[in-house]
């Protein structure tokens, strides 16, 4: 059992043992102000990384995350100022959008054999082609419904709050291990990653799997559309620009095998909280460049990458092993 | 356990099933009782995996019926005939390494509890049925973590758990080792006394005679017959498996002419194996000789061709090469050390479909001078063009892709590419296979003149009356050992059907020419 959670520990601790190291430097960071504001931020990452893990867990990619949820926030930004349309109206629309969009991409890549690579890159230039036709200028949403969620908050003494970003992050992430790991449609995502073939002859619904897993994928990149519309109160055809690798990394920092079949949501969970975490680090350092969050992250993932490698060959050392028999 | 009054578990009367107008299975009977290990046999093309495909619903039949206790069915999909309780395991197991055993055994059919998954239900279910099978291991790890023969089992109680009345092994013992595969013996009597009725393919002989009830043969499609195990000796059942009539005379077309056994080999293998695959042989040839490897589907014979010819790495024993000890590091190597190989399944292994004729005969003598040295276009013309003639290979031109040559001139152009590197080894797999009658003849002629030129060549083929045609010495193989080695008189059909029926258990250490020679 072990093996299983051992990418996951490995995460966790990075995790942990970085927030230390942090709070050894900085005397006010370990605080639940800091910490609420690191859910708050990373909420549209996390939401949207939550959606990935599930495609690379299938043995996929989504390339189509950020613009989805660029072209997330544009529509809104169109439908609740420019139509007048209820922005919970415009919510439940922009989900379904979403969704749909995302299971268009999954019915190719089942029934046309493409790969997904392919797909999901056409699909990031039509969702962010499609913004820029509806408008290239950032257009503010001024409707008081997004000062009022803005304000929904669980406060804690001492100034930390949970917003509903963060709100929404966690339930999003606790649904998530639900559905991987106790649904059969969990399974199947994992059975798809594993030996797509196997899994046919094993009678997994393959085409129904694919699909859901993509639109499952475009549903939440919607989500973090509507977090991330929340968050800057604008609808921009550029917003969220290369988000899409963004939550590829947190994925993969997370212990999830890029082949599929291997990994947990709640490491992805993890990873997107170190990814803020060094944001966090160098906002609170104020002195560096905000670059070396990239250098950092690259570096990281590096790591982690190998460490994969390292831990497969453990794993098939212990292939054929007759005494188990 | 079998009711002779009552209608047979499973049924299969004049299946028929063509492909592209070849008749894969022309008019099969089969016939399965309750509780019986039933093994399907034959060679290569005999039609067995096209039976069990239309059994199992991924071929549709053209004609015929399949009953199932009395009642006719049709499966349409794997799926489908899962539902009618016909489960099927295969040589490569196919399960999903990443997922938990239990996971594993419970895919698409779950306990649930409250909409979710009841993961402990489905661990606890899951030990139980393993229990039934003698395997206490942990559930939760990940299936992967097990050998194959485990992973087989597992296998096995998935499709018996899902499925529990025909039950199809497809070759299950193909990567196993003797305890594994005492192991699964063990399991599948155990399934015969709960009345499962279980069809068993397999190339091993000894494993039909140690779990199989009946035996049922085919060969080219047909129904060769049915037999009780118990019934049939060996030599009756590679008689049928074969096809040959033992009381037909078969006479040696051309008798090689003698060759000095005490002249130094050109090449000298001793103890040369690969663990799982091939068990250690001596093996020498000298030049100008054929030595012919005989014996049936999966006893060894491709698997020591790619050994010679350093496609596999050896993991025991060493190669000389005229008196010089040699690594065999690899088919550049066996270039190098003057070897050529045709492999047995040319569409994948031999010829480059798109490539032209003539880039397809130069392409070993390229290799050899390494990419740097191109092989100017004129001499490579000059070169296919003299080999196009001298095989008579039947082609417009040497610019022709090779795939829209027929087989057999495919097979030549194949022979020409080893041709044109002047080896004084040459390897050939099955040069016959799936070639035409004519063509067949000249392939065969084509040897002869080839050894007349002092080349050493090992042939290995399932015709055996072509292998006694061209053989000065013939190696018979029997479950990946090479258990006998016949020259001179010897070298008859009669005599290769024997040695492959003959039970005497595969000595380690064959008998070998080399022994002679030694002082």
């Amino acid at each position: 059992m072990i093996q299983r959670f051992l990418p996951l520990i490995v995460t966790m601790a990075v995790l942990v043992v970085g927030f230390l190291l942090c709070a050894a430097q900085f005397p006010n960071f370990a605080s639940l102000r800091v910490v609420g504001n690191l859910l708050t931020d990373n909420a549209f990452v996390g939401i949207a990384a939550a959606g990935m893990t599930f495609v690379i867990l299938s043995g996929g990619i989504d390339l189509s995350v950020g613009a989805v949820i660029g072209f997330t926030t544009v529509l809104l930004a169109v439908l609740i100022e420019q139509a007048g349309i209820h922005p919970m109206v415009a919510f439940a629309l922009a989900l379904i959008v979403g969704a749909g969009f995302g299971a268009a991409m999954g019915a190719v890549i089942h029934w046309f054999q493409m790969p997904p690579f392919i797909v999901t890159l056409a699909g990031m230039f039509i969702a962010r082609g499609v913004s820029f036709v509806l408008t290239t200028d950032s257009l503010p949403i001024n409707h008081p419904l997004y000062s009022d969620l803005n304000e929904v908050a669980w406060r804690f003494s001492g100034g930390g709050r949970l917003s509903l970003p963060a709100m929404l992050l966690l339930g999003v992430f606790a649904l998530s291990m639900l559905l991987a790991h106790w649904t059969r449609f969990g399974a199947n995502i994992y059975a798809l990653g594993g030996n797509r073939h196997s899994a046919e002859l094993m009678g997994v619904p393959v085409a129904r799997t694919t699909v859901g897993v993509y639109a499952l994928s475009g549903l939440l990149a919607g989500l973090a559309g509507i977090v991330f519309s929340l968050y800057t109160g604008a609808g921009y055809s550029l917003a969220a620009t290369g988000v899409e690798l963004d939550t590829i990394t947190a994925v993969v920092i997370g212990g999830t095998q890029l082949t599929g079949g291997y990994g947990l949501v709640l490491g992805t969970f993890g990873g997107v909280l170190i990814q803020g975490l060094i944001q966090t680090y160098i906002t609170f350092d104020g002195t560096m460049s905000s670059w070396w969050t990239k250098i950092a992250i690259g570096v990281l993932l590096f790591v982690f990458i190998l460490l994969q490698k390292g831990l497969l060959a453990v794993w098939s050392d212990r292939d054929g092993d007759p005494a188990e028999a | 356990m079998t009711h002779p009054h009552a209608p047979p578990l499973l049924a299969i009367r004049g299946l028929s099933k063509a492909f592209l107008g070849v008749q894969a299975l022309d008019g099969v009977d089969f016939t399965l009782r309750h509780g019986e290990v039933h093994a399907l046999l034959g060679e290569n093309g005999a039609g067995k995996s096209t039976l069990i495909k239309t059994l199992t619903g991924v071929y549709q039949r053209d004609g015929g019926t399949i009953a199932l206790c009395g009642e006719e069915i049709a499966p349409r999909s794997v799926e489908d005939a899962q539902r009618l309780n016909i489960g099927t395991v295969y040589q490569e197991v196919n399960l999903l390494p990443n997922l938990s055993v239990a996971e594993n055994l419970f895919l698409g059919r779950q306990p649930m509890r409250f909409g979710l998954v009841d993961r402990a239900a489905m661990r606890r279910r899951a030990r139980v049925i393993l229990d039934g099978y003698g395997l206490s291991i942990d559930v939760a790890a990940p299936l992967q973590r097990f050998s194959v023969a485990t992973q087989q089992i597992v296998a096995i109680a998935r499709a018996v758990d899902m499925s529990a009345k025909v039950l199809i092994l497809d070759e299950p013992t193909a990567s196993l080792d003797a305890q594994e595969v005492a192991v699964l013996f063990d399991v599948m009597r155990g399934l015969k006394a709960r009345g499962i009725g279980i069809v068993f393919v397999t190339h091993f002989l000894d494993q039909v005679y140690a779990v199989c009830d009946r035996i049922t043969v085919l060969r080219n499609g047909r129904l060769v017959g049915e037999r009780r195990a118990a019934d049939l000796p060996r030599l009756d059942l590679v008689a049928m498996m074969l096809g040959r009539e033992l009381e037909a005379a078969s006479h040696r077309l051309a008798q090689p002419e003698e060759i000095d056994d005490s002249r130094p080999p050109l090449v000298r293998f001793q103890g040369f194996g690969k663990t799982r695959s091939v068990a250690p042989f001596d093996l020498d040839i000298r030049p100008g000789e054929v030595v012919g490897l005989a014996g049936l589907l999966g006893s060894g014979r491709t698997e020591t061709a790619r050994l010679a010819f350093g496609v596999d790495r050896a993991d025991s024993g060493s190669v000389t090469v005229d008196g010089e000890k040699t690594q065999l590091r690899g088919p550049r190597e066996a270039v190098r050390l003057g070897f050529g190989y045709c492999p047995e399944d040319r569409k994948k292994e031999g010829i480059v479909g798109a490539l032209s004729v003539r880039e397809n005969i130069i392409l070993a003598l390229q290799a050899r001078q390494g990419w740097l040295k191109p092989i100017p276009r004129r001499r490579q013309q000059e070169i296919a063009d003299r080999f196009i003639r001298l095989l008579d290979i039947r082609t417009p031109d040497a610019e022709r892709p090779i795939q829209l040559l027929s087989g057999g001139n495919q097979q030549k152009a194949l022979l020409a590419r080893w041709l044109a590197t002047e080896p004084r080894f040459l390897i050939l797999d099955e040069p016959t296979r799936g070639i035409d009658v004519g063509a067949h003849a000249e392939i065969i002629r084509l040897i002869e003149r080839l050894c007349a030129d002092g080349m050493a060549l090992l042939v290995v083929s399932s015709e055996l009356e072509e292998i006694v045609a061209y053989s000065r010495r013939v190696i018979v193989l029997r479950d990946r050992h090479h258990v006998d080695v016949l020259r001179g008189e010897d070298v008859s059909v009669e005599r290769i059907v024997a040695s492959i029926a003959s039970e005497s258990p595969p000595s380690p250490v064959p008998p070998s020419p080399v022994a002679e020679v030694r002082p």
